[in-house]
């Protein structure tokens, strides 16, 4: 750690190994940006078969494909996947590619460590993958895994889910140590905190949620371990134990956890709108302190998922009021980011088209996550597809297209190539208008008061299940085009200039596209940093 | 200018965090537990050790509902012997619960108390009830077993109604 300036001095004498070793044994942040993404896509990809099984079982009412069993295994799986393969590697993934860059550092502060946390996930999905081979069959128990549910009445596999938990958790804290490490000490010298881009700024508070908030969910689950396998009573109401504390505990962690995926994707959104609106970003400072209220406030609301466990009115009336607080920081971030496109010039390019969107429907989620928040209102909408519609609003609409948009934004930045416009913009009117049939419906089945969970329904659900599942079939469809346009991009794509995105600020934008596989071994002064600073 | 050295004091604090976040879950459990009887969140009941005077109203009255449940796969009919009764705040009473062993083993069973309304739990005492012990069930043999207990007149008195309930668990020995 001492000898970091004698490193970057030889850095420039090899690039990357030959052959598939480059892949094991890489310590660059920018190779393993490139696992990490990929991984994520393929995660993401397997995620999406489980949910087009969901989709195809709830197409018709009555039981059709599967058993009740099965079927409760796939919403369990695709949940734990999507969450901990997909959304959250995604974003590490492009924390590791662009924050060095970003902040004018050679590399991370720690990259065998970088490597090792990359390496764990493959073996981690793999173990949670295998327990569909089991006896007993994967998790069943929903991707919240309540007790006693998952620990009296689970499967002998939910033991290796557990221990895949561990490893992914794992995982995630040392990628979220290594961020730290790297923003506070790798940044350029002549960096100030209130000089770095936002995308930094938002992965930085991400990753003390993450240190804060992962391993009290290892804590959870090794308490589930204890209690299957050593006869410990946590959440054993005969032992003394009580599995209403699982979920306490459970959302303890699983708050910070929602916006953990959510953060740095409003940073990703910070970057876009003002290099195609032409405008600096408006209201820098207040950017970072709303990001930062944000994860102060996740800490303190966990319980307005268990307004349903019976609790005292007054700790139902705290954590309403608590909840609907988020509400003032978050649409601080939404007000700015119309301020900033206000009277903007313009342009729609692919990245962009995304990043609007995004502004539009995470609002929407955001709005009905305030409906699930209000007390008596929540009595009726717990555990319906309200509550499926608004999760998927800002998790696919929000976290999974703050990602799209920054593969769009960054890709001819980490390929030297340009994707096909037409391709990408046709991909962005296909999913945009089938998401919100899949999802859009959600929110009057749930209001009408269908359960989530369920593979059968009552006929009065028939119309607006069928829309939905049509619509899920086509949005998963997109994802083929999605990897097609980025295939094509690195194969076949117009060769991209340094800044290929005119009125683009960043200290990436400096370094030549593909990025070269070290940069920055000089750190940039204080004239480029204030140049391509985000705000003026 | 140079790079800033990482020094071992940060690393230090860095690790420590979420090293002591895993140890706060575990934390969690005895703050959980406290909260839970100071404010009978969840229902949890107190216990007195014996029985005290209170100032007694005797226009006051309250209802007590008795609720009783099994957990799946518990073999022994479990109920109320009477469904309610309206107490004096302040008076002490003593109810009880009937459970029959409809199998040719022995059983062991835990019961778990719970009261509603929260707000209630807190001033629900008792000075003697079966769930304070583990229940030994003699094959095919009914038992009554008692419950004594106090509704403190520091309850609020919009609270007419206050039901209790109990959960048989079964245990391995």
């Amino acid at each position: 750690m001492s000898t970091i300036s004698a490193v970057a001095a030889h850095d420039d004498h090899h690039g990357p190994e030959k052959g598939l070793l480059r892949w094991v044994k890489t310590t660059n942040h920018k190779d393993i940006g490139t696992l990490y993404l990929w991984f994520a896509f393929s995660m993401l990809l397997l995620g999406g078969a489980f949910a087009m099984g969901i989709r195809a079982e709830l197409l018709h009412p009555g039981l059709q494909l599967m058993d009740p069993q099965f079927f409760n295994q796939l919403t369990t799986m695709h949940g734990l996947i999507m969450v901990f393969g997909a959304i959250m590697p995604a974003f590490v993934g492009l924390a590791n590619w662009l924050i060095p860059m970003m902040v004018g550092a050679p590399d991370m502060a720690l990259p065998r460590l970088n490597n090792w946390s990359f390496w764990v996930l493959p073996f981690a999905g793999a173990i949670l993958l295998s327990t569909f081979f089991m006896e007993g069959g994967a998790p069943a128990f929903g991707w919240t895994f309540y007790a006693p549910l998952s620990t009296t009445f689970a499967p002998d596999s939910t033991d290796f889910f557990i221990f895949a938990i561990h490893l992914l958790g794992f995982s995630s804290i040392m990628g979220a140590i290594n961020i730290i490490a790297t923003v506070l000490n790798m940044k350029a010298p002549e960096m100030r905190l209130m000089d770095m881009p936002l995308f930094v700024w938002t992965w930085l508070i991400t990753s003390f949620l993450l240190i804060g908030a992962m391993p009290v969910l290892a804590g959870a689950v090794t308490m589930m371990l204890t209690d299957r396998n050593f006869g410990t009573a946590f959440f054993d109401a005969t032992g003394g134990g009580d599995p209403v504390m699982f979920q306490h505990i459970f959302w303890f962690f699983g708050h910070p956890e929602v916006y953990i995926m959510i953060l740095p994707a409003f940073g990703v959104i910070s970057h876009i709108l003002p290099t195609f609106a032409r405008k600096p970003l408006f209201g820098y400072a207040s950017m970072v302190y709303a990001t930062a209220s944000i994860a102060f406030l996740s800490y303190i609301v966990w319980a307005h998922h268990m307004f349903l466990t019976g609790m005292p009115v007054a700790g139902e009336l705290y954590f309403m009021y608590a909840t609907m607080l988020i509400a003032v920081p978050t649409g601080v971030k939404v007000f700015n980011w119309v301020a900033t496109i206000w009277k903007g010039s313009m342009t729609f390019e692919t990245p962009m088209l995304w990043a609007l969107s995004f502004v539009i429907l995470f609002t929407i989620g955001g709005f009905s996550g305030l409906m699930l928040g209000i007390v008596p209102a929540d009595i009726q909408y717990h555990d319906t597809y309200f509550v499926v519609a608004h999760f998927h609003y800002v998790l696919v609409t929000g976290a999974l297209w703050g990602i799209i948009a920054a593969v769009f934004y960054w890709l001819p930045k980490w390929t030297g190539k340009m994707y096909n416009e037409t391709l990408g913009k046709i991909h962005f009117w296909w999913a945009m208008i089938s998401v919100n049939v899949v999802f859009f419906p959600q929110h009057f089945l749930g209001l009408a008061g269908m359960p989530r969970r369920i593979p059968d329904y009552s006929l009065q659900f028939a119309d607006f299940n069928y829309i939905s599942s049509i619509g899920g079939f086509a949005f998963g469809l997109s994802f083929v085009l999605f990897a097609y346009i980025v295939v094509d991009c690195i194969r076949n794509g117009k060769p991209a200039d340094s800044r290929p995105w005119y009125s683009a600020k960043g200290l990436e934008w400096t370094l030549s596209s593909p990025a070269p596989y070290h940069s920055f071994n000089t750190p940039p002064t204080r004239a480029e940093i204030l140049e391509e600073s985000q705000h003026s | 200018m140079e790079r800033k050295k990482i020094t071992k004091g940060f690393w230090i604090k860095l690790v420590s965090i979420p090293i002591l976040m895993f140890f706060f879950a575990f934390a969690l459990v005895p703050i959980y537990e406290v909260l839970c009887e100071i404010t009978g969140f969840n229902g949890t009941t107190g216990r007195v050790e014996a029985e005290q005077q209170y100032e007694v109203n005797e226009e006051r009255l309250v209802t007590v509902s008795f609720f009783a449940s099994t957990m799946p796969g518990f073999p022994v009919q479990f109920g109320p012997k009477v469904n309610s009764i309206e107490v004096v705040p302040g008076k002490f009473y003593t109810v009880s619960y009937v459970a029959k062993n409809n199998t040719d083993e022995i059983v062991f069973g835990q019961a778990i108390p719970s009261v509603a309304p929260t707000d209630a739990a807190l001033h629900f005492k008792k000075l003697e009830c079966f769930c304070f012990v583990r229940q030994e069930f003699k094959p095919n043999e009914e038992v009554e077993m008692a419950l004594r207990f106090v509704i403190e007149p520091e309850m609020e008195e919009r609270i007419k109604d206050v039901s209790l309930s109990y959960n048989f668990f079964k245990l391995d020995s």
